[in-house]
Protein backbone atom coordinates (compact mmCIF):
# COMPACT_ATOMS: atom_id res chain seq x y z
CA UNK A 1 0.00 0.00 0.00
CA UNK A 2 2.86 2.69 1.15
CA UNK A 3 4.17 2.05 -2.40
CA UNK A 4 0.86 3.24 -4.05
CA UNK A 5 0.72 6.18 -1.89
CA UNK A 6 4.14 7.18 -2.56
CA UNK A 7 3.58 7.30 -6.08
CA UNK A 8 0.42 9.43 -6.18
CA UNK A 9 2.00 13.15 -7.89
CA UNK A 10 2.96 16.00 -5.55
CA UNK A 11 -0.15 18.05 -4.64
CA UNK A 12 -0.15 21.10 -6.62
CA UNK A 13 1.12 24.42 -4.78
CA UNK A 14 -1.44 25.57 -2.23
CA UNK A 15 -2.28 28.66 -4.30
CA UNK A 16 -3.85 26.98 -7.48
CA UNK A 17 -5.92 24.84 -4.64
CA UNK A 18 -7.65 28.02 -3.75
CA UNK A 19 -8.37 29.60 -6.93
CA UNK A 20 -10.12 26.08 -8.01
CA UNK A 21 -12.38 26.12 -4.73
CA UNK A 22 -13.13 29.85 -4.62
CA UNK A 23 -16.05 29.37 -5.83
CA UNK A 24 -18.33 28.53 -4.07
CA UNK A 25 -17.06 30.06 -1.14
CA UNK A 26 -16.77 28.07 1.92
CA UNK A 27 -19.81 29.67 3.84
CA UNK A 28 -22.68 29.20 1.03
CA UNK A 29 -21.14 26.11 0.44
CA UNK A 30 -21.95 24.94 3.71
CA UNK A 31 -25.22 26.85 3.65
CA UNK A 32 -26.48 25.24 0.58
CA UNK A 33 -25.79 21.56 2.47
CA UNK A 34 -27.86 22.70 5.34
CA UNK A 35 -30.74 24.01 2.71
CA UNK A 36 -30.60 20.01 1.26
CA UNK A 37 -31.35 18.87 4.74
CA UNK A 38 -34.23 21.96 5.44
CA UNK A 39 -35.87 20.48 2.20
CA UNK A 40 -35.67 16.97 3.23
CA UNK A 41 -37.23 17.40 6.26
CA UNK A 42 -39.84 19.51 4.20
CA UNK A 43 -40.27 16.72 2.26
CA UNK A 44 -40.67 14.17 5.21
CA UNK A 45 -43.33 16.67 6.62
CA UNK A 46 -45.06 16.37 2.95
CA UNK A 47 -45.45 12.35 2.82
CA UNK A 48 -46.90 12.83 6.28
CA UNK A 49 -49.46 15.78 6.14
CA UNK A 50 -52.11 13.04 4.51
CA UNK A 51 -51.31 10.46 7.29
CA UNK A 52 -51.64 12.98 10.10
CA UNK A 53 -55.15 14.43 8.40
CA UNK A 54 -56.26 11.01 8.17
CA UNK A 55 -55.64 9.97 11.82
CA UNK A 56 -57.00 13.26 13.24
CA UNK A 57 -60.33 12.56 11.05
CA UNK A 58 -60.56 9.45 12.70
CA UNK A 59 -61.58 11.41 16.01
CA UNK A 60 -63.72 13.69 14.35
CA UNK A 61 -67.34 14.03 14.83
CA UNK A 62 -68.85 14.85 11.24
CA UNK A 63 -71.38 17.10 10.70
CA UNK A 64 -73.26 15.64 8.11
CA UNK A 65 -72.42 12.64 6.09
CA UNK A 66 -69.25 13.05 4.78
CA UNK A 67 -66.46 12.92 7.08
CA UNK A 68 -63.91 15.53 5.26
CA UNK A 69 -64.61 18.91 7.33
CA UNK A 70 -63.49 19.11 10.86
CA UNK A 71 -66.31 19.48 13.39
CA UNK A 72 -66.02 18.07 16.57
CA UNK A 73 -62.98 16.01 18.87
CA UNK A 74 -64.74 12.57 19.66
CA UNK A 75 -63.99 9.29 20.79
CA UNK A 76 -67.24 7.77 20.00
CA UNK A 77 -65.86 5.95 16.29
CA UNK A 78 -62.98 4.22 18.00
CA UNK A 79 -65.43 2.85 20.69
CA UNK A 80 -67.15 1.89 17.90
CA UNK A 81 -65.12 0.82 14.60
CA UNK A 82 -67.62 -2.01 13.38
CA UNK A 83 -70.31 0.44 13.35
CA UNK A 84 -71.33 0.50 9.47
CA UNK A 85 -72.32 -3.20 8.85
CA UNK A 86 -71.36 -2.94 4.85
CA UNK A 87 -67.88 -1.36 5.49
CA UNK A 88 -66.82 -4.07 8.13
CA UNK A 89 -67.83 -6.88 5.30
CA UNK A 90 -66.07 -4.93 2.66
CA UNK A 91 -63.33 -4.88 4.80
CA UNK A 92 -63.54 -8.60 5.44
CA UNK A 93 -63.87 -9.00 1.99
CA UNK A 94 -60.64 -7.15 1.33
CA UNK A 95 -58.62 -9.66 4.01
CA UNK A 96 -59.79 -12.97 2.76
CA UNK A 97 -58.91 -11.78 -1.00
CA UNK A 98 -55.11 -10.70 0.12
CA UNK A 99 -54.89 -13.91 1.85
CA UNK A 100 -55.57 -15.70 -0.95
CA UNK A 101 -53.63 -13.90 -3.07
CA UNK A 102 -50.62 -13.52 -1.16
CA UNK A 103 -50.04 -17.14 0.27
CA UNK A 104 -51.16 -18.58 -4.02
CA UNK A 105 -48.61 -15.28 -5.07
CA UNK A 106 -46.20 -16.42 -2.61
CA UNK A 107 -45.82 -20.06 -3.73
CA UNK A 108 -45.80 -19.37 -7.37
CA UNK A 109 -43.51 -16.33 -7.56
CA UNK A 110 -40.95 -18.18 -4.56
CA UNK A 111 -40.49 -20.76 -7.47
CA UNK A 112 -39.61 -18.62 -10.32
CA UNK A 113 -37.30 -16.89 -8.16
CA UNK A 114 -35.95 -19.60 -7.36
CA UNK A 115 -35.38 -21.24 -10.24
CA UNK A 116 -33.77 -17.65 -12.02
CA UNK A 117 -31.58 -16.85 -9.05
CA UNK A 118 -30.53 -21.04 -8.63
CA UNK A 119 -30.19 -22.01 -12.09
CA UNK A 120 -28.83 -21.02 -15.62
CA UNK A 121 -31.04 -22.03 -18.41
CA UNK A 122 -32.29 -20.97 -21.65
CA UNK A 123 -35.30 -18.52 -21.90
CA UNK A 124 -34.58 -17.08 -18.55
CA UNK A 125 -34.23 -13.48 -20.28
CA UNK A 126 -37.64 -13.83 -21.64
CA UNK A 127 -39.17 -15.15 -17.88
CA UNK A 128 -37.46 -11.92 -16.63
CA UNK A 129 -39.05 -9.89 -19.21
CA UNK A 130 -42.37 -12.03 -18.18
CA UNK A 131 -42.04 -10.24 -14.83
CA UNK A 132 -41.50 -7.03 -15.61
CA UNK A 133 -44.60 -6.06 -18.24
CA UNK A 134 -47.34 -6.69 -15.66
CA UNK A 135 -45.34 -3.85 -13.45
CA UNK A 136 -45.42 -1.44 -16.40
CA UNK A 137 -48.34 -2.03 -17.94
CA UNK A 138 -51.22 0.42 -16.75
CA UNK A 139 -53.29 -0.88 -14.31
CA UNK A 140 -56.20 0.09 -16.03
CA UNK A 141 -55.14 -2.27 -18.74
CA UNK A 142 -54.32 -4.95 -16.94
CA UNK A 143 -57.97 -5.00 -15.32
CA UNK A 144 -59.54 -4.20 -18.23
CA UNK A 145 -58.07 -7.02 -20.39
CA UNK A 146 -58.84 -9.35 -17.18
CA UNK A 147 -62.75 -8.62 -17.76
CA UNK A 148 -62.35 -8.96 -21.37
CA UNK A 149 -61.40 -12.22 -20.80
CA UNK A 150 -63.61 -13.27 -17.92
CA UNK A 151 -66.62 -11.84 -20.66
CA UNK A 152 -65.52 -13.70 -23.66
CA UNK A 153 -65.01 -17.35 -21.52
CA UNK A 154 -69.00 -15.85 -20.09
CA UNK A 155 -67.34 -16.48 -16.61
CA UNK A 156 -69.42 -14.42 -13.90
CA UNK A 157 -67.13 -12.12 -12.01
CA UNK A 158 -67.00 -11.74 -8.57
CA UNK A 159 -64.71 -13.15 -5.39
CA UNK A 160 -62.11 -15.76 -7.45
CA UNK A 161 -62.24 -13.29 -10.80
CA UNK A 162 -60.55 -10.79 -8.22
CA UNK A 163 -58.42 -13.61 -6.43
CA UNK A 164 -56.85 -14.14 -9.65
CA UNK A 165 -56.52 -11.01 -10.64
CA UNK A 166 -54.76 -9.79 -7.50
CA UNK A 167 -52.40 -13.49 -7.87
CA UNK A 168 -51.50 -12.04 -10.94
CA UNK A 169 -49.85 -9.12 -10.21
CA UNK A 170 -48.49 -10.16 -6.84
CA UNK A 171 -46.76 -12.89 -8.59
CA UNK A 172 -44.38 -10.28 -10.45
CA UNK A 173 -43.57 -8.50 -7.26
CA UNK A 174 -43.25 -11.45 -5.45
CA UNK A 175 -41.10 -12.81 -7.46
CA UNK A 176 -38.71 -9.81 -8.15
CA UNK A 177 -38.46 -9.13 -4.44
CA UNK A 178 -37.60 -12.44 -3.68
CA UNK A 179 -35.57 -12.69 -7.00
CA UNK A 180 -33.37 -9.58 -5.12
CA UNK A 181 -32.83 -10.74 -2.24
CA UNK A 182 -31.50 -13.80 -2.99
CA UNK A 183 -28.69 -12.40 -5.78
CA UNK A 184 -25.16 -13.41 -4.76
CA UNK A 185 -26.71 -16.24 -2.37
CA UNK A 186 -24.62 -19.34 -1.68
CA UNK A 187 -25.50 -21.91 -3.39
CA UNK A 188 -23.03 -24.75 -2.38
CA UNK A 189 -25.00 -24.69 0.95
CA UNK A 190 -27.09 -26.86 -0.87
CA UNK A 191 -24.71 -29.16 -2.35
CA UNK A 192 -22.91 -29.26 1.35
CA UNK A 193 -25.86 -30.68 2.82
CA UNK A 194 -26.58 -33.33 -0.18
CA UNK A 195 -23.59 -34.08 0.37
CA UNK A 196 -23.91 -34.51 3.99
CA UNK A 197 -26.84 -37.31 2.77
CA UNK A 198 -29.74 -35.01 3.29
CA UNK A 199 -32.37 -36.06 0.72
CA UNK A 200 -33.45 -33.52 -1.98
CA UNK A 201 -36.59 -32.59 0.50
CA UNK A 202 -34.52 -32.56 3.64
CA UNK A 203 -32.33 -30.30 2.06
CA UNK A 204 -35.00 -28.16 0.64
CA UNK A 205 -36.86 -27.90 3.88
CA UNK A 206 -33.47 -27.38 5.82
CA UNK A 207 -31.46 -25.17 4.11
CA UNK A 208 -33.21 -23.65 1.00
CA UNK A 209 -36.34 -22.54 2.60
CA UNK A 210 -35.07 -20.97 5.42
CA UNK A 211 -32.35 -18.95 3.57
CA UNK A 212 -35.20 -17.79 1.24
CA UNK A 213 -37.56 -17.02 4.21
CA UNK A 214 -36.71 -13.48 4.87
CA UNK A 215 -37.11 -12.88 1.42
CA UNK A 216 -40.07 -14.49 1.18
CA UNK A 217 -41.19 -12.52 4.30
CA UNK A 218 -40.83 -9.28 2.58
CA UNK A 219 -42.47 -10.41 -0.81
CA UNK A 220 -45.68 -11.50 1.56
CA UNK A 221 -45.90 -8.04 3.32
CA UNK A 222 -45.80 -6.13 0.39
CA UNK A 223 -48.19 -8.69 -1.56
CA UNK A 224 -50.93 -8.35 1.06
CA UNK A 225 -50.18 -4.16 1.34
CA UNK A 226 -51.05 -4.62 -2.35
CA UNK A 227 -53.81 -6.69 -2.85
CA UNK A 228 -55.69 -4.37 0.12
CA UNK A 229 -55.11 -1.73 -1.52
CA UNK A 230 -56.17 -2.58 -5.01
CA UNK A 231 -58.80 -0.88 -6.55
CA UNK A 232 -58.36 -0.26 -10.52
CA UNK A 233 -58.03 -3.49 -11.10
CA UNK A 234 -60.35 -4.57 -8.95
CA UNK A 235 -63.28 -2.28 -9.82
CA UNK A 236 -62.92 -3.85 -13.57
CA UNK A 237 -63.39 -7.10 -12.12
CA UNK A 238 -65.45 -7.64 -8.99
CA UNK A 239 -68.64 -7.96 -10.44
CA UNK A 240 -71.23 -7.58 -7.16
CA UNK A 241 -68.22 -7.87 -4.63
CA UNK A 242 -67.61 -4.41 -2.62
CA UNK A 243 -64.27 -4.70 -1.60
CA UNK A 244 -62.44 -1.83 1.06
CA UNK A 245 -61.77 0.27 -1.61
CA UNK A 246 -64.67 -0.20 -3.66
CA UNK A 247 -66.88 0.66 -0.91
CA UNK A 248 -64.68 3.55 -0.16
CA UNK A 249 -65.26 4.49 -4.02
CA UNK A 250 -68.97 4.30 -3.45
CA UNK A 251 -68.71 6.66 -0.46
CA UNK A 252 -67.76 9.49 -2.17
CA UNK A 253 -71.23 10.37 -3.18
CA UNK A 254 -73.59 9.15 -0.01
CA UNK A 255 -71.67 9.16 2.87
CA UNK A 256 -67.95 8.89 4.14
CA UNK A 257 -68.36 7.60 7.95
CA UNK A 258 -65.63 8.06 10.55
CA UNK A 259 -65.04 4.29 10.82
CA UNK A 260 -63.30 4.70 7.37
CA UNK A 261 -60.78 6.82 8.66
CA UNK A 262 -60.73 4.36 11.63
CA UNK A 263 -60.09 1.40 9.73
CA UNK A 264 -57.32 3.19 7.61
CA UNK A 265 -55.37 3.87 10.87
CA UNK A 266 -55.90 0.97 11.99
CA UNK A 267 -54.23 -0.96 8.67
CA UNK A 268 -51.57 1.87 9.26
CA UNK A 269 -51.04 0.94 12.88
CA UNK A 270 -50.49 -3.19 12.18
CA UNK A 271 -48.37 -2.55 8.98
CA UNK A 272 -45.96 -0.40 10.88
CA UNK A 273 -45.89 -2.96 13.69
CA UNK A 274 -44.82 -5.69 11.11
CA UNK A 275 -42.29 -3.62 9.21
CA UNK A 276 -40.16 -2.87 12.21
CA UNK A 277 -40.93 -5.96 13.88
CA UNK A 278 -39.48 -7.93 11.10
CA UNK A 279 -36.54 -5.67 10.97
CA UNK A 280 -35.99 -6.22 14.87
CA UNK A 281 -36.38 -9.51 14.44
CA UNK A 282 -33.98 -9.71 11.29
CA UNK A 283 -31.36 -7.73 12.85
CA UNK A 284 -31.57 -10.41 16.53
CA UNK A 285 -31.22 -13.19 13.63
CA UNK A 286 -28.32 -11.84 12.53
CA UNK A 287 -26.65 -11.26 15.36
CA UNK A 288 -27.59 -14.67 16.90
CA UNK A 289 -26.28 -16.36 13.57
CA UNK A 290 -22.93 -13.96 13.63
CA UNK A 291 -22.46 -15.63 17.53
CA UNK A 292 -23.04 -18.62 16.44
CA UNK A 293 -20.72 -18.39 13.42
CA UNK A 294 -18.20 -17.13 16.43
CA UNK A 295 -18.60 -19.81 18.57
CA UNK A 296 -18.30 -22.86 16.26
CA UNK A 297 -15.15 -21.41 14.76
CA UNK A 298 -12.07 -22.39 16.15
CA UNK A 299 -10.67 -19.65 17.38
CA UNK A 300 -6.38 -20.88 17.17
CA UNK A 301 -6.87 -21.30 13.48
CA UNK B 1 -23.30 -45.29 -10.09
CA UNK B 2 -23.02 -43.27 -13.41
CA UNK B 3 -27.15 -43.94 -13.87
CA UNK B 4 -27.89 -41.62 -10.71
CA UNK B 5 -25.18 -39.04 -12.26
CA UNK B 6 -27.19 -38.65 -14.99
CA UNK B 7 -30.33 -38.72 -13.15
CA UNK B 8 -28.78 -35.76 -11.23
CA UNK B 9 -27.58 -34.12 -14.50
CA UNK B 10 -30.99 -34.71 -15.98
CA UNK B 11 -32.70 -33.09 -12.79
CA UNK B 12 -30.34 -29.95 -13.08
CA UNK B 13 -31.28 -29.37 -16.28
CA UNK B 14 -35.20 -29.59 -16.60
CA UNK B 15 -35.39 -28.66 -12.39
CA UNK B 16 -35.74 -24.40 -13.40
CA UNK B 17 -38.92 -25.22 -16.15
CA UNK B 18 -40.25 -27.72 -13.01
CA UNK B 19 -40.20 -24.18 -10.65
CA UNK B 20 -41.13 -21.71 -13.13
CA UNK B 21 -44.05 -23.68 -14.93
CA UNK B 22 -46.90 -23.07 -12.41
CA UNK B 23 -46.23 -19.31 -12.24
CA UNK B 24 -45.20 -19.01 -15.91
CA UNK B 25 -48.21 -20.95 -16.39
CA UNK B 26 -50.36 -18.36 -14.48
CA UNK B 27 -49.29 -15.10 -16.43
CA UNK B 28 -49.56 -16.91 -19.52
CA UNK B 29 -52.88 -17.32 -18.73
CA UNK B 30 -54.33 -13.92 -17.03
CA UNK B 31 -51.77 -11.88 -18.25
CA UNK B 32 -51.01 -13.06 -21.89
CA UNK B 33 -53.90 -14.20 -23.00
CA UNK B 34 -55.97 -11.00 -21.64
CA UNK B 35 -53.80 -8.74 -23.57
CA UNK B 36 -55.28 -10.66 -26.88
CA UNK B 37 -58.85 -10.80 -25.96
CA UNK B 38 -58.32 -7.36 -25.36
CA UNK B 39 -56.71 -6.92 -28.71
CA UNK B 40 -59.78 -8.93 -30.40
CA UNK B 41 -62.26 -6.81 -28.28
CA UNK B 42 -60.51 -3.33 -29.98
CA UNK B 43 -61.22 -4.40 -33.30
CA UNK B 44 -64.80 -5.80 -33.07
CA UNK B 45 -68.03 -4.46 -33.44
CA UNK B 46 -70.88 -3.84 -31.08
CA UNK B 47 -74.08 -5.36 -33.44
CA UNK B 48 -76.90 -4.35 -30.57
CA UNK B 49 -76.17 -1.49 -28.19
CA UNK B 50 -78.39 -3.15 -26.07
CA UNK B 51 -77.61 -6.95 -25.88
CA UNK B 52 -74.30 -6.82 -22.97
CA UNK B 53 -71.43 -8.86 -24.06
CA UNK B 54 -72.15 -8.57 -27.86
CA UNK B 55 -69.26 -8.44 -29.25
CA UNK B 56 -68.43 -9.36 -33.20
CA UNK B 57 -64.79 -9.50 -34.22
CA UNK B 58 -64.18 -7.74 -38.07
CA UNK B 59 -60.80 -6.18 -37.95
CA UNK B 60 -62.70 -2.93 -37.21
CA UNK B 61 -59.46 -0.63 -37.11
CA UNK B 62 -61.74 2.55 -37.12
CA UNK B 63 -62.47 1.90 -33.65
CA UNK B 64 -59.01 3.48 -32.98
CA UNK B 65 -59.99 6.70 -35.39
CA UNK B 66 -63.20 7.18 -33.80
CA UNK B 67 -61.36 6.98 -30.21
CA UNK B 68 -58.82 9.02 -31.10
CA UNK B 69 -60.76 11.88 -32.37
CA UNK B 70 -63.27 11.38 -29.84
CA UNK B 71 -60.85 11.20 -26.48
CA UNK B 72 -57.53 13.12 -27.91
CA UNK B 73 -58.12 15.69 -25.50
CA UNK B 74 -57.89 13.43 -22.85
CA UNK B 75 -54.98 10.93 -24.18
CA UNK B 76 -53.24 14.63 -24.64
CA UNK B 77 -53.98 15.29 -21.02
CA UNK B 78 -53.43 12.22 -19.58
CA UNK B 79 -49.68 12.78 -21.00
CA UNK B 80 -49.32 16.04 -19.89
CA UNK B 81 -50.29 15.38 -16.18
CA UNK B 82 -48.04 12.33 -15.98
CA UNK B 83 -45.19 13.93 -17.23
CA UNK B 84 -45.39 16.76 -14.99
CA UNK B 85 -45.94 14.24 -12.11
CA UNK B 86 -43.06 12.73 -13.11
CA UNK B 87 -41.08 15.88 -13.27
CA UNK B 88 -42.36 16.75 -9.95
CA UNK B 89 -41.38 13.35 -8.01
CA UNK B 90 -37.79 13.36 -9.69
CA UNK B 91 -37.67 16.94 -7.52
CA UNK B 92 -39.03 15.76 -4.52
CA UNK B 93 -37.57 12.35 -4.45
CA UNK B 94 -34.17 12.89 -5.46
CA UNK B 95 -33.13 15.13 -2.86
CA UNK B 96 -34.51 12.93 -0.34
CA UNK B 97 -33.08 9.75 -1.57
CA UNK B 98 -30.00 11.70 -1.63
CA UNK B 99 -30.13 12.97 2.00
CA UNK B 100 -31.33 9.53 3.51
CA UNK B 101 -28.49 7.43 1.35
CA UNK B 102 -25.60 10.14 1.70
CA UNK B 103 -26.71 11.88 5.44
CA UNK B 104 -28.79 9.35 6.92
CA UNK B 105 -26.02 7.31 9.09
CA UNK B 106 -27.42 4.62 11.11
CA UNK B 107 -30.55 6.06 10.68
CA UNK B 108 -30.59 4.81 7.07
CA UNK B 109 -33.36 2.54 7.20
CA UNK B 110 -35.30 3.98 9.90
CA UNK B 111 -35.30 7.32 7.43
CA UNK B 112 -36.17 4.79 4.67
CA UNK B 113 -39.35 3.01 6.40
CA UNK B 114 -40.70 6.34 7.00
CA UNK B 115 -40.67 7.42 3.42
CA UNK B 116 -42.99 3.75 2.96
CA UNK B 117 -45.51 3.77 5.89
CA UNK B 118 -47.82 7.03 4.45
CA UNK B 119 -48.65 4.45 1.66
CA UNK B 120 -49.77 1.68 4.05
CA UNK B 121 -52.73 3.65 4.39
CA UNK B 122 -55.51 3.45 1.92
CA UNK B 123 -54.64 4.53 -1.78
CA UNK B 124 -58.44 6.71 -1.91
CA UNK B 125 -58.34 7.60 1.78
CA UNK B 126 -54.93 9.46 1.21
CA UNK B 127 -56.69 11.41 -1.69
CA UNK B 128 -59.57 11.89 0.57
CA UNK B 129 -57.12 13.22 2.97
CA UNK B 130 -55.85 15.64 -0.14
CA UNK B 131 -59.64 16.84 -0.65
CA UNK B 132 -59.68 18.04 3.01
CA UNK B 133 -55.63 19.42 3.30
CA UNK B 134 -56.84 21.49 -0.32
CA UNK B 135 -60.67 22.50 0.22
CA UNK B 136 -61.79 25.59 -0.47
CA UNK B 137 -61.78 26.73 3.12
CA UNK B 138 -58.89 24.67 4.32
CA UNK B 139 -55.30 26.60 5.44
CA UNK B 140 -53.64 25.47 2.13
CA UNK B 141 -55.85 27.64 0.06
CA UNK B 142 -56.26 31.01 2.45
CA UNK B 143 -52.59 31.04 2.66
CA UNK B 144 -52.07 30.79 -1.06
CA UNK B 145 -54.80 33.46 -1.34
CA UNK B 146 -53.53 35.92 1.00
CA UNK B 147 -50.14 35.69 -0.44
CA UNK B 148 -51.19 36.05 -3.51
CA UNK B 149 -50.70 32.64 -5.30
CA UNK B 150 -53.85 32.23 -6.15
CA UNK B 151 -56.93 35.15 -6.71
CA UNK B 152 -59.43 35.86 -4.04
CA UNK B 153 -61.86 33.17 -5.14
CA UNK B 154 -58.76 30.68 -6.77
CA UNK B 155 -59.27 27.13 -5.86
CA UNK B 156 -56.90 23.95 -5.76
CA UNK B 157 -59.96 21.30 -5.75
CA UNK B 158 -61.76 20.73 -9.15
CA UNK B 159 -58.21 22.22 -10.91
CA UNK B 160 -55.59 20.47 -13.01
CA UNK B 161 -53.05 21.57 -10.20
CA UNK B 162 -55.34 19.57 -7.35
CA UNK B 163 -54.98 16.32 -9.42
CA UNK B 164 -51.11 16.82 -10.59
CA UNK B 165 -50.41 17.24 -7.01
CA UNK B 166 -52.47 14.05 -5.42
CA UNK B 167 -50.58 12.29 -8.67
CA UNK B 168 -47.58 13.20 -7.39
CA UNK B 169 -48.06 12.55 -3.45
CA UNK B 170 -49.47 9.12 -4.50
CA UNK B 171 -46.24 7.81 -6.83
CA UNK B 172 -43.38 10.02 -5.10
CA UNK B 173 -42.30 6.42 -3.07
CA UNK B 174 -42.08 4.83 -6.83
CA UNK B 175 -39.66 7.73 -7.30
CA UNK B 176 -37.81 7.64 -4.11
CA UNK B 177 -36.87 4.08 -3.84
CA UNK B 178 -35.41 3.26 -7.06
CA UNK B 179 -33.00 6.18 -6.66
CA UNK B 180 -32.21 5.50 -3.35
CA UNK B 181 -31.41 1.87 -4.60
CA UNK B 182 -29.03 3.67 -6.87
CA UNK B 183 -27.32 5.83 -4.88
CA UNK B 184 -26.92 3.21 -2.20
CA UNK B 185 -24.59 1.27 -4.00
CA UNK B 186 -22.69 4.06 -5.01
CA UNK B 187 -18.91 3.61 -3.03
CA UNK B 188 -18.47 6.42 -0.88
CA UNK B 189 -14.59 6.27 -2.01
CA UNK B 190 -15.53 7.56 -5.68
CA UNK B 191 -16.66 10.65 -4.35
CA UNK B 192 -13.75 10.92 -1.76
CA UNK B 193 -11.65 10.66 -4.72
CA UNK B 194 -13.67 12.74 -6.95
CA UNK B 195 -12.63 15.65 -4.11
CA UNK B 196 -9.01 13.98 -3.73
CA UNK B 197 -8.72 15.11 -6.97
CA UNK B 198 -9.81 18.97 -6.11
CA UNK B 199 -13.49 18.26 -7.71
CA UNK B 200 -16.00 20.88 -6.08
CA UNK B 201 -18.41 19.28 -4.68
CA UNK B 202 -21.24 20.38 -7.45
CA UNK B 203 -18.54 19.13 -9.99
CA UNK B 204 -18.30 15.45 -8.09
CA UNK B 205 -22.37 14.94 -8.16
CA UNK B 206 -22.56 16.07 -11.63
CA UNK B 207 -19.69 13.44 -12.57
CA UNK B 208 -19.59 11.03 -10.19
CA UNK B 209 -22.61 10.85 -7.98
CA UNK B 210 -25.42 11.80 -10.70
CA UNK B 211 -24.23 9.49 -13.79
CA UNK B 212 -24.24 6.90 -11.19
CA UNK B 213 -28.02 7.64 -10.17
CA UNK B 214 -29.00 7.83 -13.49
CA UNK B 215 -30.86 4.01 -13.74
CA UNK B 216 -32.38 4.53 -10.32
CA UNK B 217 -34.00 7.76 -12.06
CA UNK B 218 -35.30 5.79 -14.93
CA UNK B 219 -36.30 3.05 -13.09
CA UNK B 220 -38.59 5.58 -10.70
CA UNK B 221 -39.83 7.53 -13.60
CA UNK B 222 -40.98 4.24 -14.99
CA UNK B 223 -43.11 3.25 -11.79
CA UNK B 224 -44.41 6.57 -11.71
CA UNK B 225 -44.96 8.07 -15.34
CA UNK B 226 -46.92 4.69 -15.96
CA UNK B 227 -49.44 4.65 -13.32
CA UNK B 228 -49.93 8.42 -13.22
CA UNK B 229 -50.88 7.99 -16.72
CA UNK B 230 -53.69 5.40 -16.51
CA UNK B 231 -54.76 6.91 -13.33
CA UNK B 232 -58.61 8.07 -12.74
CA UNK B 233 -59.24 8.18 -9.23
CA UNK B 234 -56.63 11.49 -8.42
CA UNK B 235 -58.91 12.73 -11.17
CA UNK B 236 -62.31 12.10 -9.80
CA UNK B 237 -61.26 12.89 -6.38
CA UNK B 238 -59.53 16.39 -6.81
CA UNK B 239 -60.62 17.17 -10.02
CA UNK B 240 -63.82 18.11 -12.05
CA UNK B 241 -65.16 16.87 -15.78
CA UNK B 242 -62.72 19.23 -17.23
CA UNK B 243 -59.50 17.44 -15.68
CA UNK B 244 -60.78 13.74 -17.08
CA UNK B 245 -57.99 11.41 -18.07
CA UNK B 246 -57.76 8.45 -20.30
CA UNK B 247 -58.37 6.15 -17.37
CA UNK B 248 -61.73 7.77 -16.38
CA UNK B 249 -62.43 7.37 -20.12
CA UNK B 250 -61.61 3.56 -19.90
CA UNK B 251 -63.52 3.38 -16.57
CA UNK B 252 -66.68 5.48 -18.39
CA UNK B 253 -66.64 3.05 -21.49
CA UNK B 254 -65.92 -0.24 -19.81
CA UNK B 255 -67.80 -0.36 -16.84
CA UNK B 256 -70.46 2.01 -17.63
CA UNK B 257 -71.53 2.37 -21.50
CA UNK B 258 -70.32 -1.29 -21.40
CA UNK B 259 -68.17 -0.14 -24.83
CA UNK B 260 -65.58 -2.42 -24.76
CA UNK B 261 -64.35 -1.65 -28.29
CA UNK B 262 -63.36 1.66 -27.90
CA UNK B 263 -62.68 1.07 -23.87
CA UNK B 264 -60.03 -1.61 -25.88
CA UNK B 265 -58.62 0.75 -28.19
CA UNK B 266 -58.24 3.37 -25.65
CA UNK B 267 -55.74 1.10 -23.49
CA UNK B 268 -53.89 -0.38 -26.88
CA UNK B 269 -53.56 3.39 -27.47
CA UNK B 270 -52.76 4.04 -23.99
CA UNK B 271 -50.01 1.37 -24.36
CA UNK B 272 -48.12 2.10 -27.51
CA UNK B 273 -47.90 5.95 -26.80
CA UNK B 274 -46.54 4.68 -23.57
CA UNK B 275 -43.86 2.33 -25.18
CA UNK B 276 -42.65 5.38 -27.49
CA UNK B 277 -42.44 8.02 -24.68
CA UNK B 278 -40.29 5.38 -22.70
CA UNK B 279 -38.16 4.39 -25.28
CA UNK B 280 -37.40 8.04 -26.48
CA UNK B 281 -36.47 8.44 -22.57
CA UNK B 282 -34.67 5.97 -22.11
CA UNK B 283 -32.25 7.11 -25.10
CA UNK B 284 -32.11 10.19 -23.95
CA UNK B 285 -30.51 9.43 -20.67
CA UNK B 286 -28.37 6.54 -22.48
CA UNK B 287 -29.27 3.34 -21.15
CA UNK B 288 -31.16 0.49 -22.62
CA UNK B 289 -31.06 -1.87 -19.95
CA UNK B 290 -34.73 -1.53 -18.09
CA UNK B 291 -35.20 -5.11 -16.50
CA UNK B 292 -31.84 -5.31 -14.94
Amino acid sequence: MSAVVESVPAAPPVDDLQVERSFPPPWMRRAGSQLLNVYAVLGFIYLFVPIFVIVLFSFNQPKGRFNIVWHQFTLANWADPFAVPELVDAFELSLQVAAIATAAAVVLGGLIALALTRYRFRGSGAVNLLLVLPLTTPEIVLGASLATLFIGLEAQRGFWTVVIAHTMFCVSFVALTVKARLRGFDWTLEDAAMDLGAGPMRTFTKVTLPLMLPGLMAAALLSFALSIDDFIITTFNAGDEVTFPLYIFGARQRAIPPQIQVLSTMILLVSVLLLFGGTIFGRLRDRQLTAAAKGATPTAS
Amino acid sequence: MAGTAQQAERRRRFAPYGLLSPGVIWLALFFLVPLAYLLRASLSTRPNRFVPNDLDFAWHWSNYSEAFDQFGEQIQRSFVYAGLTTILCIAIGFPLAYVIAFRGGKYKHLLLGLVVVPFFTTYLIRTIAWKTILADTGIVVDTLRTIGVLGADGRLLATPAGVIGGLTYNFLPFMILPIYVSLEKIDPDLVAAAKDLYSTPGRAFRKVVFPLAIPGVIAGSLLTFIPACGDFVNSVFLGSPRTTMIGNVVQNQFLVQLDYPTAAALGFILMVIITIAVLIYARVLGTEDLTG
